[in-house]
């Protein structure tokens, strides 16, 4: 009964959709009217703690590969240190910007993960493309909390933090467990 | 009638019109957040048709029927539609009339 890993992978996509939307319109109504409700304020962290809990789960059956297994531990363990820091800075805990560091820290570790965990080239599969195609974006994406935490005023980065789930969304949607690169394969697309 | 409150009804409009003037865009921007994420998923479900098990339902399980990938972008447009963005609207608005809480 445990679904394919394309499966999954589309469920995360969803959860990572909703989350970029509801970040993007943060950005819209501005942070003062966004935190108005309080489960919107504490959405982001307790969902990036929430999935690391749920990573770990995973972890638990991807015994098919050290590797897999590894990468999948370190993305929990990257999840849930950013949502716990996150969490305290919602809640007035920690104050500092410079605490975005964290989430900076959390993207690097988990670009870093799938860039080494994937052993098959770039061209390989549309699997391993991806792989490459989401580990450097999500390298790249560390500079938006960096940047949060040298210009927390610059709007740039907080709107470069919530279009890197949309576009992380749209990676994982295009994910196939056996599939070329580009096209249809096989019935599958 | 005091000349005071005379001249300060048109002041007061006026302020009000500028207000919803600049917040209108954001409340529309709110709003169309979702709707254009159904119409993304709705493309996606023409322009790949194989990608809905219900139109090529061969040798499929369970799962692929409950999660098919463009049904899924219509979905979270639908909860942000219907989840989200009424919230923001009524927090942006209540803004507007009462920035102090």
């Amino acid at each position: 009964m445990i679904p394919r890993p394309e499966i999954a992978h589309w469920l995360a996509a969803a959860v990572a959709l909703l989350l970029g939307l509801i970040l993007l319109s943060e950005i819209v109504v501005g942070t003062r009217v966004f935190r108005r409700r309080a489960w919107r304020a504490y959405l982001f962290p307790s969902l990036a703690l929430g999935s690391g809990a749920f990573l770990l789960l995973i972890t638990i059956f991807s015994t098919f590969s050290t590797m897999h297994l590894v990468a999948h531990a370190l993305w929990a363990e990257a999840a849930m240190i950013a949502g716990g820091v996150q969490l305290a800075v919602v809640r007035g805990k920690l104050s500092s910007a410079h605490w975005s560091l964290v989430t900076a820290g959390a993207l690097l570790v988990c670009g870093a993960a799938f860039l080494v965990h994937e052993p098959n080239p770039w061209l390989f599969s549309r699997s391993a493309f991806l792989h490459h195609v989401i580990g450097w974006m999500l390298v790249a994406a560390a500079a938006f909390p960096l940047g949060q935490a040298l210009r927390p005023r610059w709007v740039l980065w907080p709107a470069g933090f919530a279009l890197t789930w949309i576009v992380l969304a749209l990676l994982l949607f295009a994910d196939r467990d056996t599939a070329p690169i580009f096209g249809r394969f096989g019935g599958a697309g | 009638m005091s000349s005071e409150i005379a001249t300060s009804i048109p002041e007061r409009r006026e302020r009000r019109r500028r207000r919803i003037a600049r917040e209108q865009p954001r409340v529309l921007m709110v709003q169309l957040l979702g709707p254009l994420t159904m119409i993304a998923g709705m493309v996606w479900a023409v322009a790949q048709p194989y990608r809905i098990v219900f139109l090529d339902p061969g040798g499929k399980g369970l799962y692929d029927y409950l999660f098919q990938p463009p049904l899924l972008v219509v979905i979270v447009g639908l909860v942000y539609a219907v989840g989200v963005a009424p919230g923001l609207v009524e927090d942006l608005e209540a803004e507007e009339h009462d920035p102090a809480t």
